[in-house]
């Protein structure tokens, strides 16, 4: 009797640990599954529970995509690791996959009343290269589906201040991921760069540096010990300078860079951008349109009112505002970041 | 039974390779419906938009190599964006091989059909039209390939956008051939490209007809080797309805061709008439912050021909609120000329003259006539700053070589 009870045990124990894997040949396959849970990431989908090998991780600055929230995860296929690159993601080996959770709280001023999930986006490592599509979630919120010619969710949800915000949110169609996630016309992972994820995060087990945790936990290999991590656009603590540049090169700097969908532009806005005129100091727009809002240059030093940077992130006009996918709302937050960077630059 | 077997498996391997033919009808969902199309076709299938008026809430997008997209004609297939949503542009193509044929988009929120990196695109017959007619909250380009290489641009018509009908950017290999662009800013605009002709079009009722033009601080820059000729560039009397800051809104209404800050730009065999301030203008590229002028970037025009054109009315009624034509109606004390060039070049060239193989050439141009500015004298405010003496010009022409680009078998 007892050696049938652990016989039994063990079967539940291989049968869970097999359950709750990851389907390494969902990631890798020609086809993408139809629903989410056919990857196997989650032991629980609903509740957005880990499986075995999926890691949560935070980024320090993050992409403005109408106030949802997200929850991000890594997948590594075992005994792998992402390696380190310099001004680029980890370089996580073929099969690994990345997934973001997009939702809105019910009510953001009490989390307890419930989430709506929009969507979970997966980029997925297969030998082709990174391939990036969209499940979107049910009503009833137990699965989500691909669709990967996007869609339109009109919702709403209730922000600190207890108004209710209607919101026209769009899952992005498969070209639209590539808009953003493309590098010299190669499809590639944005968020999980070191300098982007060197913060400290609550574990069960206490507090902890994420690359250390990520390190320990077998998702990385090493790293050096100095690279330039970039700062909480939110932490007011840090220079103005360094909040706007950390969020103009997360919200921006993906397509305005010289290997970015963008280029043709000559307006820079990636990290690492030192040059004043590719920054849009007294730049001219090149094929701006009524995006130039009738103001001559991207950025004028100490008028922010004047600014075509600034008009274009205060627009939600298609064919003005910027940028050109993701966004419907205003990011206020942002805007006032941005405005007082501009008014803070000498104007000679 | 076997020969069937056998005639079986034949048809089925011809099947594997066959492009597909996938139509698309307007109603509801067309959105989902053909957006759904554009990313799951293969290269080699044909995307047909039966006849029909389409309408859209956001943008759409291709990225599959040597797909067609096929309407049933500019006047009868249309993509109605006046709805819309979401999206920079009507129609997003980024992928190569790509042929567009046969329909229109309408009334986008920003430019009509945009291809980014492109080799090989090819837009035969299609119409991009803002239907309220000009407005500064158009769309900014009807036709805009730009960073892409063997670009064709034929038959097709641009009516109402807000910076140009037909803009071709920082690529090369490039036919612009056949097209009707009215009612624009700019007709026809090439810019930081290289290896460009442009012909037999016709560009009229815009602000500027036919620009060809160099700016700074690009990843492609030093446009060269632009042939337009064979044009009819007339009438181009539309106020420059263009948002200020773009470099388009600085032309003043009723510019035939202006040439900027380009290299090797030969125009011949054109009919330019009725543009109200100058049928051709040559000019440098200038701006008031000097730091916009970077060391490899050459911002004045070279090696421009000028030949076998015929002028017709020209300088009649200057757009004097723009400073080229405000500039130009002082100096000519109203002897408005059909070629003006500002003259502006390097320091040294001023004092000591052009080298021999970057002068300025103009022959057989009928009685078009001509204004030079020589800018030392304007500069510090001498009498009779100008020249009109064409003469000095009369160099041999040295024609450019026409421009092959690669074309699918389709075509």
């Amino acid at each position: 009797m007892k050696i049938t009870l652990r016989i039994l045990s063990y079967l539940a124990l291989f049968l869970s640990s097999s359950l709750y894997a990851v389907n390494d040949v969902s990631i890798t396959g020609v086809e993408f599954p139809k629903s989410l849970s056919e990857f196997g990431f989650f032991i629980n989908p609903s509740k957005q529970i880990p499986s075995k090998n999926v890691h949560p991780y935070e980024l320090i600055t993050s992409l403005f995509s109408d106030y949802s929230y997200k929850k991000r995860f890594v997948y590594v296929p075992e005994g792998e690791k992402g390696i380190y690159q310099k001004d680029q993601a980890f370089n996580f080996p073929v099969g690994s996959a990345l997934i973001k959770t997009f939702y809105y709280p019910q009510d953001e001023r009490n989390l307890e009343l419930g989430l709506r999930l929009l969507e979970t986006r997966v980029l997925l490592h297969k030998e082709s290269g990174w391939e990036a599509v969209a499940y979107v979630w049910n009503e009833e919120q137990t699965e989500a589906f691909i669709k990967i010619a996007g869609k339109t969710i009109n919702t709403l949800w209730i922000n600190k201040q207890g108004s209710a915000i209607p919101v026209r949110y769009r899952v992005p169609n498969k070209n639209q991921c590539k808009e953003c996630h493309s590098a010299n016309d190669e499809i590639l992972p944005i968020g999980p760069k070191a300098r982007n994820l060197n913060k400290n995060i609550f574990y069960e087990a206490g507090v902890k540096n994420q690359l250390i945790y990520l390190l320990e936990e077998g998702v990385i290999g090493s790293y050096p010990k100095n690279f330039n991590t970039i700062v909480d656009w939110e932490n007011e603590d840090s220079s103005i300078e360094s909040r706007a540049r950390a969020y103009l090169a997360i919200n921006c700097g993906h397509c305005h860079a010289p290997s970015g969908v963008a280029n043709s532009t000559g307006l820079y806005l990636d990290f690492n951008e030192t040059r004043s005129i590719h920054l849009g100091i007294n730049k001219r727009p090149v094929a701006a349109g009524r995006g130039s809002g009738n103001f001559k240059y991207s950025i004028v030093p100490g008028n922010a009112e004047e600014s075509i940077l600034l008009f274009r992130m205060i627009s939600t006009e298609p064919g003005i505002m910027m940028p050109e996918s993701g966004r419907s709302l205003m990011h206020h937050e942002a805007i006032s970041v941005i405005s007082q960077w501009i008014q803070s630059m000498s104007s000679k | 039974m076997r020969k069937l077997f056998v005639f079986l498996f034949i048809i089925n391997l011809s099947q594997l390779v066959q492009a597909d033919i996938i139509t698309i009808e307007p109603g509801s969902e067309v959105q989902e419906r053909l957006q759904e199309a554009l990313i799951l076709a293969k290269s080699g299938d044909t995307i047909q938009l039966v006849a029909g008026i389409y309408n859209f809430s956001d943008g759409l997008s291709l990225d599959i190599d040597d797909v067609v997209i096929q309407g049933a004609g500019m006047q009868n297939t249309i993509l109605n964006f006046s709805n819309q949503k979401s999206g920079a542009q009507g129609l997003l193509v980024t992928s190569n091989g790509v042929i567009l044929k046969d329909f229109a988009v309408e009334d986008t929120k920003g430019d009509a059909i945009k291809v980014i990196g492109a080799n090989g695109i090819y837009m035969i017959n299609l119409r991009a039209e803002w239907t309220r007619g000009p407005d500064s909250t158009n769309g900014a380009y009807g036709f805009y390939p730009v960073e892409s290489r063997n670009v064709l641009i034929d038959g097709c018509v641009a009516i109402g956008a807000s910076d140009a009908g037909i803009y071709v950017g920082q690529s090369d290999n490039i036919i612009v051939r056949n097209n009707l662009a009215q009612y624009n800013v700019a007709g026809i605009e090439i810019e930081n490209s290289f290896y460009a002709d442009v012909y037999d079009n016709i560009a009229t009722h815009n602000s500027g007809g036919i620009l060809v033009f160099d700016l700074p601080n690009l990843p492609q820059q030093g446009g060269h080797h632009v042939r337009v000729f064979g044009n009819k560039v007339v009438d181009n009397d539309t106020d420059n309805f263009a948002p200020a800051g773009n470099i388009v809104g600085e032309i003043p209404r009723g510019t035939g061709i202006i040439v900027m800050a380009n290299s090797d730009v030969e125009i011949f065999a054109n009919e330019i008439s009725g543009n109200g301030t100058v049928n051709i203008a040559i000019v440098s590229f200038s701006d008031s912050n000097e730091e916009v002028l970077s060391t490899d970037y050459y911002p004045h025009p070279r090696s421009i021909q000028v030949h076998g054109n015929k002028f017709g009315s020209s300088g009649f009624d200057p757009d004097v609120e723009k400073e080229v034509a405000e500039i130009l109606t002082e100096l000519s004390k109203g002897d408005m000329p059909d070629i003006f060039w500002d003259g502006v070049l390097p320091f040294f060239q001023m004092i000591f003259g052009q080298p021999k193989d970057e002068k300025l050439v103009m022959r057989n141009n009928g009685d078009a006539s001509f204004l030079a500015i020589n800018p030392i004298k304007f500069f510090f405010s001498m009498s009779d700053p100008i020249t009109r003496k064409q003469e000095i010009y009369q160099g041999k022409i040295k024609p450019l070589s026409p421009i092959t680009i690669d074309m699918p078998e389709e075509l």
